[in-house]
């Protein structure tokens, strides 16, 4: 049942003027915020901290007087109102809220809750845990402007506002963006070029279609979910060894490629081993919820640590699936939503009987997974592995056998000892002890060889992280004010208690979690992953906090736009390459990004949508565009973690130097350098710098949202890291390769590389002239020019060996080094 | 020049609301001409008038022993070997490592201890040089944590929080404060590894990182070498006038991209680059210490000339300290003593003892004591009893939570004072106890803010450091 059916009941019962007038105020939008922020820690949803008996976040049965005997809201009588008297007093013993929460209301929010009350104070259940219905099309003037659904709302907002829509961008805008938001890569010149030129009138959704179909989409939607599932390639904490759970990377980059309906993407993640006959590819894919830390610290409380992973699997799911902020209700219960700390623990419940411990096994060799775990052996190698394991099996039968032999051999010879005389029975008893006592020591060698052999040929195999299920689950209690050691009462596995509840033919497990997140009647699942999918194309959700939907967080910039997109989603099967076409073939994508004049004022983070959005490149898709441009990248995708350049000696400084086999950061080499950055190996401990600059996060806990900073460190890393000096050497080889001969064309096709555009006269001047400066400058010093092409281990022989003039290319290293530390470059505009 | 300046200011002041505000700030600064700042603080920050301006945390990781050098308990020589009394346990729980001990034998110091300086303040002879500045001190003996292993304490203690995400104490000082020099990041970490055979724990980025705070405030890792801050030198071939050409250059095309799209990110950048240029010109300057006479490193000790030791990196925090860096944070590693524990001590003593002492002198020579706050100490205590065998000249000590000690010298704190006390065993505080919220509700009060209105908005919460915690301890401050 859901409990907001009861606040309709008595609001009507004593409502007095009539509902939704046009300017009436409405609880959700206007009232609740100011609420929440202000009020709900002492009067809110949290029953044990309530103040004076006094809720606002709900209607009670029956107003209750205040302690001064009189009523807190009198509906209609805002000046009868003990909140009304109290907001509006001077003293400081009266006034709400006291002095001591540092909380003040401003004039106009005291207005509107006098408003709310003379309007009769009428409450309305929280927007997000009603769920959605399709919202009838907003009808339009300008109906020539819209290109789908998405596109009504947006102008109907806009007419609303009197405001607008930006014109389209220009074709190569259009690729660029499309490109990077849909596979993280620029396009090639050849394919901006096509584009351009192709004027039928499917252009653009063939360059969609195209681009979905690339195995890079599933990349690029993959950083995001990395993020939210905090996956890295160690355990965390202060040990932080490797360990190995890239094969579940790989489960969610080919998930995305094959298109795999979001429910079953959440199905098999949250409990795919829980499926009947589950696959392997279904039991790597429950390696999301092992993504969790684990504690190796010599000193370490598994209990303590279960506990604490246990808790991180509650608040990564209630983040990822639910946007609702459960890590508050891990110590008591909400203060703003209405989540009990019996939630927290009844969602516990569901992930407790996986049978980790909670501590790691310091002891153990490295790079081990902890259990439990699954080997990914190949057909061949499973084959190659039972032969190997039946060399084993027959030495150690062997030297079982003959050390029996060797035991009835001495005991016959002492036997014999005892009775016979003793020099004569043991001279003829010796020889074939001694015979038995060398096969022992010989097929013991062999079986420990035989042992290595099998160890080896194992630990060489890939193993992935999974959830299971302890034969007898484990019991879970509410842990008073959090503590692993205070237990309180015992609860069973259910879902939160404001949220519709689980269909009775669910089961109370895992997987019963899992369908339940994803039941049509689910008010917030749809709703928060169409926003995340959202903001990686807009920059910004629709409701701006992914994170949280509950009444602190933001409000839906367009209610009505996320609920049909919501509807939509879910009632397409939850088909997430149909919905990114949607997002990106609507005419709201596909305005030009320019701050037009006048809107800045109104509108600086561009919630209404007038224009295309403008945002810096994440961290990953920086570093491929560089690698990407240059002719340096090798796309493989999809294998073992890798090791690009790092800064010598940050590594060894913070890690581990005793009993550690990883104590120096050894890099890669080859091939392994060029790597899409997805793949660069994510040490939580010391993650890559680069990376951090550029404000990607830990991955310890659950990221749903990055911060997107503007830093010198950023630009000390684009002037000096050797990854981007390397990849500018590189592009230079391009520009001379593939540009002609004349410096002119050089330079302009270095500028198509980077920006997917050609150059104005005024860029190109600047370009020439700093050219031919460095030209001129290199010439005069080789062996700056020498130096500065020495940078980075990508073999350039074949250039060198051409005949390159140094001095000239470190002048177009240099040169395309500016190009790649352009604002547009960094930008997707 | 822009087609719009009056409009980009606007668009620009628009911005200072996102979550880059000091860099809109900074964007704004310079497009008026005015000197562009790195990093601003806060609007209203900070709320009274400060005491210290700046922070110098000396974070001795791994947790020193409090027993053996600040913790006098002369009458615990009569309990060698004993068992801990279960009185004083109090059944508290035990880590892993000692928690399977068939008995807990208390092991008393050996080191010997007298009282130092005019306010006879407690020391053991592992730091002669400390002692010297004994009145200048104020030794807290009665500091209390909850976290037992290293990485949830060292969390708390950084963070405010023993589980990982939230914002170091530095980031929220940065945050707050902003920085007082341009061309220096607001938060500068420094790690050293100790000399001696002991086993150095594990740091984490974490520690020092912004969690949810814009990524501008986490610390910046200064580290010997070519490199001091990350990426700071430009690559070979490439020389200062070849930059300059290159600043140039990008600065003339990116403000053709900011005369299209009128984008104060735009603006922001090209600051940026620059701020990172003159860095690249202080940061040398900072790092360089042939301009110091040899009587510094005479001060500072044997270890001060090798680069990235602990006396090295006390000489770069006071030069740092010089150049108004706001919160300079050092980490020595190697203080985790489970086994051979006095002789641990020595070597790690070694390292640190001098060098502390030096930095607090310097800055007093220099009057930047007055304004400088230094705070040294790790993330908890050791036990009284021995973590393995005890024999009369040698023990180990496990990881305690229950009280250890921590000093502060400088701006605004009660020199030559002692706070807090523990019982006989050093176990646990019988007056004036200072939970880590409250040490670190008293360093954000002594740079001039409120700890309770020092917060960031974040899933639904306003977070602060000290959580809904912490008492500004009071009565050390003068």
């Amino acid at each position: 049942m859901m409990v907001w059916f009861s606040f309709f009941v008595v609001a009507a019962a004593s409502m007095t003027v009539p509902a939704f007038a046009a300017d009436r105020l409405s609880y959700n939008h206007d009232i609740r915020p100011i609420l929440s922020e202000n009020c709900f820690g002492c009067h809110g949803p949290d029953e044990h901290d309530r103040k004076a008996e006094l809720r606002l976040d709900a209607p009670q049965p029956d107003e209750p007087p205040t302690d001064s005997g009189v009523a807190a809201i009198v509906q209609g009588k805002p000046g009868t109102s003990e909140v009304i008297v109290r907001i509006f007093s001077d003293d400081p013993d009266v006034i709400m809220p006291p002095p001591d929460t540092h909380k003040t209301l401003s004039l106009s929010q005291k207005e509107k809750l006098k408003q709310w009350i003379a309007e009769g104070a009428a409450y309305e259940p929280h927007w997000a845990y009603v769920p959605p219905v399709r919202p009838a099309m907003p009808s339009v003037k300008n109906t020539s402007w819209p290109r789908n659904a998405i596109d009504s709302f947006v102008l109907a907002r806009f007419e609303k506002e009197g405001i607008a829509p930006s014109p389209e961008a220009d074709r190569a805008t259009l690729i660029r963006r499309l490109s990077l938001d849909l596979t993280g890569l620029p396009p090639a010149r050849t394919d901006v070029e096509a584009f351009v030129a192709d004027s039928s009138p499917d252009a653009y959704d063939k360059l969609v279609d195209r681009l979905l179909a690339s195995p890079h989409y599933g990349e690029r939607m993959a950083v995001d979910w990395l993020d939210a599932a905090r996956y890295a390639d160690t355990n965390g904490y202060q040990v932080d060894r490797d360990r190995e759970n890239w094969p579940w990377r790989d489960w969610v980059i080919s998930a995305f490629n094959a298109n795999m309906p979001f429910c079953q993407f959440t199905i098999e993640q949250i409990a795919g081993d829980l499926l009947p006959n589950a696959t392997r590819e279904q039991r790597i894919a429950t390696g999301f919820h092992r993504n969790a830390m684990l504690n190796e610290e010599g000193g370490v409380i598994a209990e303590e640590f279960l506990a604490e992973s246990m808790g991180d699997r509650v608040e990564t799911t209630a983040t990822v699936w639910l946007a609702q902020t459960f890590n508050c209700t891990r110590c008591h219960n909400h203060k703003f939503d209405p989540l009990t700390q019996r939630d927290f623990y009844a969602l516990k419940a569901f992930f407790h009987s996986n049978s980790e411990t909670g501590g790691g096994n310091y002891k153990a060799p490295i790079r081990v997974n902890a259990p439990p775990f699954l080997l990914l052996a190949t057909p061949e190698q499973e084959a190659k592995l039972a032969e190997l394991k039946a060399q084993v099996d027959v030495a150690h039968a062997t030297v079982k056998q003959l050390e029996k032999a060797k035991q009835q051999a001495d005991e016959a010879a002492k036997q014999q000892a005892a009775v016979s005389d003793e020099s004569v029975s043991s001279a003829a008893a010796r020889p074939p002890i001694d015979t038995l006592a060398d096969q022992i020591k010989q097929v013991r060698a062999s079986l420990n060889q035989f042992q290595k052999a099998h160890d080896e040929f194992e630990r060489a195999i890939p193993t992935a992280l999974v959830m299971d299920e302890l034969p007898k689950p484990r019991k879970t209690f509410i842990l008073m004010r959090g503590d692993y050691t205070a237990p309180g009462e015992e609860v069973t596995p259910d879902t939160p208690t404001i949220l519709p509840a689980m269909a009775a033919d669910l089961p109370k497990n895992r997987l019963g979690l899992a369908k339940w997140l994803v039941a049509p009647g689910n008010p917030l699942t749809a709703r928060v992953t169409v926003n995340r999918y959202w903001q990686v194309f807009f920059g910004t959700g629709l409701v701006a906090t992914p994170e949280d939907f509950g009444s602190q967080g933001g409000q839906p910039s367009h209610p009505d736009l996320l609920d049909w997109l919501a509807v939509e989603f879910r009632e397409s099967g939850w088909d997430i390459k149909r919905f990114v076409k949607l997002v990106v073939t609507s005419a709201t994508y596909r305005q030009q990004s320019v701050i037009p004049s006048g809107l800045g004022d109104h509108d600086p983070q561009n919630r209404l949508l007038a224009r295309g959005p403008r945002f810096r490149l994440q961290a990953e898709f920086l570093r491929d565009q560089a690698l990407a441009v240059s002719g340096l990248l090798n796309p493989t995708i999809a294998g073992p973690s890798v090791k690009p350049y790092h800064p010598p000696g940050l590594y060894e400084q913070v890690v581990s130097q005793r009993d550690n086999p990883n104590a120096t950061y050894v890099q890669g080499t080859g091939d392994a350098l060029h790597r899409r950055s997805l793949y660069t190996y994510w040490k939580r401990s010391v993650p890559h710098p680069a990376m951090l600059a550029f404000d990607m996060p830990f991955r310890e806990v659950c990221t749903v949202k990055r911060s997107r900073t503007n830093t010198p460190m950023q630009a000390l890393t684009l002037m000096n890291d050797p990854t981007f000096m390397e990849a500018a050497k590189f592009l230079a080889v391009r520009m001379m390769h593939e540009g002609g001969t004349d410096p002119v064309d050089r330079l302009t096709h270095g500028v198509w590389l980077v920006l997917a555009r050609s150059p104005t006269p005024n860029e190109l001047d600047v370009l020439v002239k700093t050219f031919e400066r460095f030209r001129s400058e290199y010439a005069s010093a080789p062996a700056d020019a020498k130096a500065l092409l020495d940078v980075g281990d990508a073999p350039d022989e074949a250039w060198r060996q051409a005949g390159a003039d140094p001095s000239e290319h470190a002048a177009y290293a240099l040169v395309a080094h500016i190009l790649l530390c352009r604002d547009e470059a960094l930008m997707r505009n | 020049m822009l087609h719009d300046p009056l409009h980009t200011a606007i668009a620009r002041r628009q911005f200072l609301g996102s979550t880059c505000a000091g860099v809109a700030a900074a964007a704004l600064a310079s497009l008026l001409g005015t000197k562009a700042h790195a990093a601003a603080g806060l609007p209203g920050f900070p709320h009274f008038a400060p005491k210290a301006r700046r922070v110098i945390w000396l974070t001795q990781a791994g947790a020193p022993s409090q027993i053996d050098l600040f913790d006098y308990k002369p009458a615990l020589k009569d309990h060698f070997d004993k068992d801990l009394p279960d009185s004083i346990r109090q059944g508290q729980r035990l880590t892993g490592m000692t928690s399977s001990q068939a008995r807990f034998p208390v092991a008393p110091s050996i080191i010997p201890f007298a009282q130092r300086g005019q306010s006879g303040i407690w020391m053991s002879d592992l730091l002669p040089h400390t002692s010297k500045i004994a009145d200048d001190l104020c030794v807290i003996r009665s500091l209390h944590t909850e976290a037992i292993n290293h990485d949830p304490a060292m969390t708390m203690l950084q963070t405010g929080h023993q589980i990982a995400g939230r914002p170091s104490l530095g980031a929220w000082v940065s945050y707050g404060l902003g920085t007082e020099n341009d061309n220096l990041p607001a938060f500068v970490v420094m790690i050293s590894r100790p000399t001696g055979p002991t086993n150095a724990q594990p740091l984490h980025e974490r520690m020092w990182g912004a969690g949810f705070l814009p990524t501008r405030d986490q610390g910046a890792r200064f580290s010997p070498g070519r490199d001091p801050v990350l990426y700071l030198s430009d690559p070979p071939g490439v020389t200062r006038d070849r930059r300059r050409a290159f600043l140039d250059t990008l600065s003339s095309l990116d403000r053709m991209t900011l005369e299209r799209y009128h984008d104060p990110e735009t603006a922001a950048r090209i600051d940026q680059f620059e701020l990172a240029f003159r860095m690249q010109a202080a940061v040398p300057e900072l790092a360089d210490f042939s301009t110091e006479p040899e009587s510094t490193f005479e001060r500072y000790g044997p270890e001060s000339k090798k680069p990235g030791s602990y006396a090295a990196n006390c000489i770069l925090a006071r030069r740092l300290a010089e150049r108004g860096v706001r919160f300079i944070q050092l980490y020595h590693r190697g203080w985790d003593q489970h086994d051979n524990c006095p002789a641990g001590l020595k070597t790690q003593c070694y390292d640190t003892d001098q060098a502390s002492a030096a930095l607090v002198m310097d800055l007093k020579e220099r009057g930047l004591l007055e304004d400088t706050l230094v705070v040294w100490g790790g993330e908890f205590g050791r036990t009284v009893y021995s973590q393995g065998k005890l024999t009369p000249t040698n023990y180990g000590r496990d990881h305690h939570p229950r009280c250890f000690t921590v000093w502060m010298a400088g701006a605004g704190v009660k020199a030559g004072t002692i706070h807090g006390e523990t019982d006989d065993f050093s176990y646990n505080i019988v007056r004036d106890p200072v939970h880590i919220h409250d040490l670190n509700a008293t360093t954000l009060h002594l740079l001039g803010i409120d700890h309770t209105k020092l917060t960031y908005r974040f899933a639904g919460r306003d977070y602060r450091l000290t959580d809904v915690h912490g008492n500004v301890v009071k009565s050390i401050l003068t």
